[in-house]
This record gives structure tokens, C-alpha cells and sequence, in this order.
């Protein structure tokens, strides 16, 4: 455990940045004239450094002891997460509906 | 929009409406009259305590099976003859929505998480659960959304494009009422209870055994639910989601799964199985770990190749991620999309299989009882593996197109869902009954129970592989003579009146039980191997009095034989419980206030009472209660009550 201060410094700036990055992305989407294709690309990479956010100032991956868990819990979120996108990506754009 | 507040127009709905609103009534006056109110809300609507939670799930989980079961009876009905006009078309649907959606998720998941909730702690030598008070918000947020799912057929009417919900049948161009939105809504509530028991469990089970039990310890139906859990963890929040894009499709038009402006149809389909497929594995596995405790207990002998029964839960548990497609083989997928998830899905018979070789291995030579808990997973065996065999005709994406929505379909699904998860927790509440409740159901209605079940069961589902196979699709709410299905589906609904006959037998059970069972049943009545049955029946409150020390998998067994389950009277020290809670209840009545405006897509009323389900985190979150002691002396006085001197 870090040393513990009354004020949750962390938790705050957690908080500010990613209303920040979740404010940046809507402005970028709707205010901007990028084409759709850098739209993407920016509210993408903003995307991760979010779930970095969270995972860093929230859900404190990089404390505690428990350190084989949390590997296998973040190896298995991956999975999951490739599974559910990836396949639903490759399952919907070739079938013959959209050929 | 349209909806009429109150179905109107129909003697049935109308003879509901009365009877329901009877019933309330008669109910109300009951408890008032015996002065049961503070002793219901101070002993029951507040607690935190895993055991009773686990009761109030599993008496929910016995009402919405009944309800379930009305629905199913009626089907069987308006089928056993052709042409019959008992029900019309519109009201067929409704029913054979709210049947799949009742019995899935409003009967198979409470019950199948009740026992969990009163077992898992006493199985892994804990007081409570990781989270009580989430705990007891779980299963408020379920029974809320159960009512609020059961109160649409007389108010504004029932969701009625099957409990799968395609779009775009489901969206708001084709089912313009609002039944469709109790399915969005009602889902959503319990599902969020759900989410949460799967974290309270995963939590519970691994961070509060007690010392010595290693992950390779624990009992067999701990593992299963732990495994559960994860899968609920993985899948639930898919469901989450793909009900909040229905919910935006249908209240605020936007267009998800609408081809007109863009959206896909087909996506529903796709999230829909994400979730759907797992949550069939979700449902099935606790009830193996039941089989597993039952089966290893009546033949005195420790579970067989209890490692390869691990490693093959993970495996189906990690499969069932992998296969969803098999649902919509005729969608459209390109050939390759399809063998691949017909080859996964075929995989998943592998590790099914290795676990039906250890039942059976697990009773070859063991001295087997044949108590009602024993019978019902003996009858699981043989009526799974017909379930499981069928299910690998389907996988065949080629062979499927002919299956695909047919009867053929529905008998699979029974002979899976019925004996897996049904078998189970009846399996269950008889082996654990005197734990929970301090006597055992009767054996000799018992047999009755399991005899008309069983025989009803396969009467009224054999016949519907073959009529599939001769071409009958699912969902179909009548037909002629002509199609010569008759003979098979009069059989069939003569077969599903047994099976009615069977729960008619097990509701007298618990009856004659509740009256006359003899109540000295002691803490350990089937000579059993795990730690929950090292308690009192019923259970203290605070469970353990001495949290036990585990070397063995069979803990309880092993001390029993080496006389080691004295525990000291030295070692009993004061026991830190949590304090009872009105949050949870308060919450899931706020959640049920909103769900229903937003039913009716009242936007502020249900934002004004949003503020309740916010005010009542707040609530919490400046809640410094932290629990009470029971003192050692209490504790000791208990504790000699059932194990004599001490
Ligand atoms: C050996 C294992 C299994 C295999 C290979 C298998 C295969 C399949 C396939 C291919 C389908 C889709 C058929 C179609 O729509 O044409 C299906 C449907 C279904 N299966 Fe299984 N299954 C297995 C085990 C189970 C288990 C254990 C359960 C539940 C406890 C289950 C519940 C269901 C349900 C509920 C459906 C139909 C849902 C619907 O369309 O309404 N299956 N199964
Ligand atoms: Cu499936």
C-alpha cells in the first residue's frame, strides 16, 4: 500500500482526465471535419489511454500482492475482449448478406 | 406508443387480474393479522445473512417455476389437438416468450444461485459471504424485476417475440405495444443483481477459505460455482449492453439493429448468443457441482479423477466463449465462420463427456443408496447424454439447416435444460434440505415427486424430436390434422400433466415435511464428506463457531473418521457479524419504480425516482456500521445446544 493522504489526489486527477478524454472525443466527433477514418483513429487512441486511466488510477493493477491473478484476470479480459469484437466483426462482414 | 394500462378484453387475463389482485389482498390481511411485518422485514426483507437470502432465491426460484410451468401447460394444450382455438396466435406468442424467460432467468438462476448462496460459504469454512449487503441488493434487484416481468401480462401486456427477441421483430416497427419494453427493462434490472452476485462470488471464493484450502480443495461444487461466476463476469455485461442498444433502438429511435438507418439486425442476434450461449453453461455448471457432492455422498467413495473434472469445467467454461454462432448457422455466415463454430462446438461434447466417465466411475463398486437426491442424478445421466448427443447432431452447421427451429431444437434444449439444471436442484434441495431447514423432505412422497417427473419429463419431450424431424417448427401455435402430428403432440401433452402431477407431488412434500418431518435430524443425516455438514442443521448464524482447518479435500469425511471434528471450547472467541441493512430492499424497490416508468417511457417520472437508487448509494456510502459480536458465551451456549458437552 502507498501512504494513504486525506485528500484522494489520485482519484481526482483519475476523474478530471477522463471526463476530459470522454469530452475530447465527442467534440472531435461532432465539431471537427477530420474524414470518418481519422475520427476513428483519434477517439481510438483516446479509448486506450482512458482504459489505461482507469486501470492505473482505479483499479490499481500496478499495487497489491495478488499479482498471479491479476495477470491471468487481465490475459482473460484480453481474450474476452478480442473474442466478443474481433468475432462479431469477422461473424457480421462475411457473410453473404454483405457480399 | 400505444398500450392500454390494463389488458383488457379477455375472461382469462381478467380472471388473473382479479385472482392477483385477491391474492395481494388476502396475503396483506394474513400477515397483519398474525402481526408478522417487523418479524418479516427485521428477520427477512433486511437480512444480510447468506442463508436466508438463499432461501427467500429458492422460494422465489419454486414460484416463478410454477408460473413457468401454467405457461408450458397451456402450450401443451392449445397443441394436443389440431386446430384447437384455446389460445390464439397473439396469445401463444406471449406465452412461449414469457415461459423461456421465466424459466431461464427467473427460475434456473435463483435457484441455481440460491443454493449457491447458502452453500458456498459453509462449503469453503466461511461466515458470509465477501460482500453480504451487495449480496442481499443481488437478490432484490432479481425478485423486483421478476415482478416487474410478471405483472406485464395483466398491465399493458406481455413481450411476445420469443424469449430471444430477433430484431427486427422486436423493435418498435413490428411490436409497436409495450411488452417488449418489460423484456428490455426487467432483464436489465436482474442482470445487473446477477453481475453483481458473479463478483461476490468470485471474491468469496477466493479469498475466504479457510486456511489450508487450496484452490485444489475445495469441494467440487465450490469449484463449479467459481467457474460460474466467471462466466458471468465474462457474459452478463454482452447482455448489459445489447439490452441498452434494444432499449435506445426502441424508446429513443435509434438504430442499432434497424436496417433502415444503417443498423444491423443481425448484430441482436450476435450479442444476444455472446450472452445466450454462456448463459446456458452458467446454468448448467453449479448443477454438475451438485451431482458431483450427491453422487460422490451416496456411494461412499471420494469423486473419481476429481483434477480431470476441474481442468474439463475450465475447458467448457472457456469453449462456451467460442461458439455462440451455432445458434444462427442459417444466417448467412460464410462457409468458413460456420465450420469453425461447428468445430468448437463439437469440442465442447469432449469435456462433457469426461465429466459424465466420472460419475460413472465414481459409483463403479461404491455402496450406492438410493435416496431421493441419488435418484435424480442417476435419472440425470441417461436423459443428459440424449440432450448432449442431440446437441452434436445440431453442431453440424450442414446438418442444422434442417434442425434449425424445429421441434427438434426444443426437445435438445429440454433434454439438456430440464435434467442439467432442473434434476439438479430438486438433486439438491433434497440433499441439503435438513441444512437449510432442520428436516428432511419425506422420502416416500419424494419417489412419487421423482417417478412422475421423470416419466412425464420424457413423455412429454421424446415425441418432439420426432415430429421436428418430420418437419414441425418451433413456436408454431397450431396445425391440421393433415400434417399427422397428432397422435405425437396429443402424447406429449398427456406426458407434460404428469410431469405436472410430479410438482403437484413435491409441493405436498414440502407440505407434509413443513408439518409432520421429524425435526431431530441431526447436523449430518447422509454420512456426507463436505464442510458444510461440520454445522448445525439448520445452520447458526454465524455458521462456524471455530473456522476449521483443511489438509484434505474431503475435510469433513477425514475428521469424522480420525475424530478430529471436536472443536475447544478454548478456541471460541467473539464472532464479528455484519448488522442488517434496509438499503438493498429500498433500492430494488426504486429500481422496479423506475423500470416501470420506463416501461411505459415516462421519462420524468422515472428520472424523479432515479434519484431514490442514487440517494440510496449515498445512503450507503455514509454507512459506518461495521456489524456487532456475538460474545463467546453466546456462541458456547449455541454450540453445546447440538454437540451436547463441550
Ligand atoms: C454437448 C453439448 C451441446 C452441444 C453440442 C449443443 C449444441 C447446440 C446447438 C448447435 C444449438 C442450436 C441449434 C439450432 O438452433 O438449430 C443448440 C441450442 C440450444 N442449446 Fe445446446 N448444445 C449442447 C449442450 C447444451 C446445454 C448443456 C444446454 C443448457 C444447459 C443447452 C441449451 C441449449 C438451448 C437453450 C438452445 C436453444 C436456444 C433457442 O434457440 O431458443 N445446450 N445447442
Ligand atoms: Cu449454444
Amino acid at each position: 500500500m502507498k501512504k494513504q493522504s486525506m485528500f484522494p489526489l489520485n482519484h481526482v486527477l483519475g476523474f478530471v482526465l477522463s471526463i476530459a478524454l470522454t469530452v475530447g472525443a465527442v467534440f472531435i466527433v461532432y465539431q471537427t471535419d477530420f474524414s470518418a477514418s481519422v475520427k476513428m483513429n483519434i477517439i481510438g487512441t483516446l479509448a486506450i489511454f482512458q482504459a489505461l486511466i482507469q486501470l492505473i488510477m482505479f483499479m490499481h493493477i500496478t499495487e497489491g500482492k495478488s499479482g498471479g491473478i491479476n495477470i491471468i484476470n487481465i490475459a482473460y479480459a484480453i481474450f474476452l475482449a478480442i473474442v466478443v469484437v474481433a468475432g462479431s466483426i469477422w461473424v457480421l462482414t462475411t457473410g453473404h448478406a454483405a457480399m | 406508443m400505444k398500450y392500454d394500462f390494463f389488458v383488457t378484453g379477455d375472461p382469462i387475463i381478467l380472471m388473473s387480474q382479479i385472482g392477483i389482485g385477491l391474492t395481494m389482498i388476502g396475503l396483506i390481511a394474513l400477515i397483519t393479522y398474525l402481526k408478522k411485518w417487523t418479524y418479516l422485514w427485521k428477520e427477512w426483507f433486511t437480512t444480510v445473512d447468506h442463508k436466508k437470502i438463499g432461501i427467500m432465491y429458492i422460494i422465489a426460484g419454486v414460484l416463478m417455476f410454477f408460473r413457468g410451468g401454467v405457461d408450458g401447460l397451456m402450450m401443451k394444450a392449445q397443441t394436443s389437438r389440431p386446430g384447437l382455438e384455446l389460445l390464439n396466435a397473439q396469445h401463444y406468442d406471449e406465452i412461449f416468450t414469457t415461459h423461456g424467460i421465466v424459466m431461464i432467468l427467473f427460475m434456473a438462476m435463483p435457484m441455481l444461485i440460491g443454493i449457491m448462496n447458502v452453500l458456498i460459504p459453509l462449503q469453503i469454512g466461511a461466515r458470509d459471504v465477501a460482500f453480504p449487503k451487495l449480496n442481499a441488493l443481488s437478490f432484490w434487484s432479481f425478485f423486483v424485476a421478476a415482478l416487474l416481468f410478471n405483472i406485464s401480462f395483466v398491465i399493458g401486456g406481455s413481450p411476445d417475440a420469443g424469449w430471444t427477441s430477433y430484431f427486427p421483430l422486436a423493435g418498435k416497427e413490428f411490436s409497436p405495444d409495450i411488452g417488449n419494453n418489460y423484456y428490455a427493462i426487467a432483464l436489465q434490472i436482474s442482470g445487473i443483481g446477477t453481475l453483481a452476485t458473479g463478483i461476490n462470488f468470485i471474491v468469496t471464493i477466493l479469498k475466504m477459505r479457510a486456511p489450508g484450502m487450496k484452490l485444489l480443495k475445495m469441494p467440487m461444487f465450490t469449484w463449479t460455482s467459481l467457474v460460474t461466476s466467471v462466466l458471468i463476469v465474462a457474459a452478463f455485461p454482452i447482455l448489459t449492453i445489447a439490452l441498452l442498444m434494444m432499449t435506445l433502438d426502441r424508446m429513443f429511435g435509434a438504430h442499432f439493429f434497424t436496417v433502415a438507418a444503417g443498423g444491423d439486425p443481425m448484430l441482436w442476434l450476435n450479442l444476444f448468443w455472446l450472452w445466450g450461449h454462456p448463459e446456458v453453461y452458467i446454468v448448467v455448471l453449479p448443477a454438475f457441482g451438485m451431482f458431483s457432492e450427491v453422487i460422490a455422498t451416496f456411494s461412499r467413495k471420494n469423486l473419481f479423477g476429481y483434477v480431470t473434472m476441474v481442468v474439463s469445467i475450465v475447458a467448457i467454461a472457456f469453449l462456451s466463449m467460442l461458439v455462440w454462432v451455432h445458434h444462427f448457422y442459417t444466417m448467412g455466415n460464410s462457409a468458413a465462420v460456420n465450420s469453425v463454430f461447428s468445430i468448437t462446438t463439437m469440442m465442447i461434447a469432449i469435456p462433457t463427456g469426461v465429466k459424465i466417465f466420472n460419475w460413472l466411475f465414481t459409483m463403479r463398486k461404491g455402496k450406492i443408496q438410493f435416496s431421493n437426491a441419488m435418484l435424480w442424478s442417476l435419472a440425470f445421466i441417461p436423459c443428459f447424454t440424449i440432450g448432449g448427443v442431440t446437441g452434436v447432431m445440431l453442431a453440424m452447421a450442414a446438418a442444422d439447416y434442417q434442425y434449425h427451429n424445429t421441434m427438434f431444437l426444443v426437445a435438445h434444449f429440454h433434454y439438456v435444460l430440464i435434467p442439467g439444471v432442473v434434476f439438479a436442484v430438486f438433486a439438491g434441495l433434497y440433499y441439503w434440505w435438513p441444512k437449510m431447514f432442520g428436516f428432511a423432505l419425506n422420502e416416500k412422497i419424494g419417489k412419487w415427486h421423482f417417478w412422475l417427473f421423470v416419466i412425464g419429463f420424457n413423455l412429454t419431450f421424446m415425441p418432439m424430436f420426432f415430429v421436428g424431424l418430420d418437419g414441425m417448427s418451433r413456436r408454431m401455435y397450431t396445425y391440421s390434422e393433415s400434417t399427422g402430428w397428432a397422435p405425437w403432440l396429443g402424447f406429449s401433452a398427456v406426458g407434460s400433466l404428469v410431469m405436472a402431477a410430479g410438482f403437484a407431488a413435491l409441493v405436498y412434500n414440502l407440505y407434509w415435511s413443513f408439518r409432520y418431518a421429524s425435526r431431530d435430524v441431526g447436523s449430518d443425516p447422509w454420512d456426507a464428506r463436505t464442510l458444510e455438514w461440520a454445522t448445525a442443521s439448520p445452520v447458526q448464524e454465524y455458521n462456524f463457531a471455530v473456522i476449521p482447518e483443511v489438509t484434505e479435500l474431503d475435510q469433513f469425511w477425514k475428521d469424522k473418521k480420525e475424530g478430529t471434528n471436536k472443536i475447544k471450547k478454548e478456541d471460541i472467541k467473539d464472532i464479528h457479524m455484519p448488522s442488517n441493512s434496509a438499503v438493498p430492499i429500498i433500492m430494488g424497490v426504486a429500481f422496479g419504480i423506475v423500470g416501470f416508468f420506463l416501461v411505459f417511457e415516462m421519462f420524468i417520472l422515472s428520472a424523479i425516482f432515479s434519484v431514490g437508487i442514487i440517494a440510496c448509494l449515498i445512503a450507503n456510502s455514509f454507512d459506518y456500521d461495521d456489524g456487532y459480536h456475538i460474545p463467546a458465551k453466546k456462541v458456547l451456549e449455541t454450540e453445546r445446544k447440538w454437540r451436547g458437552d463441550l
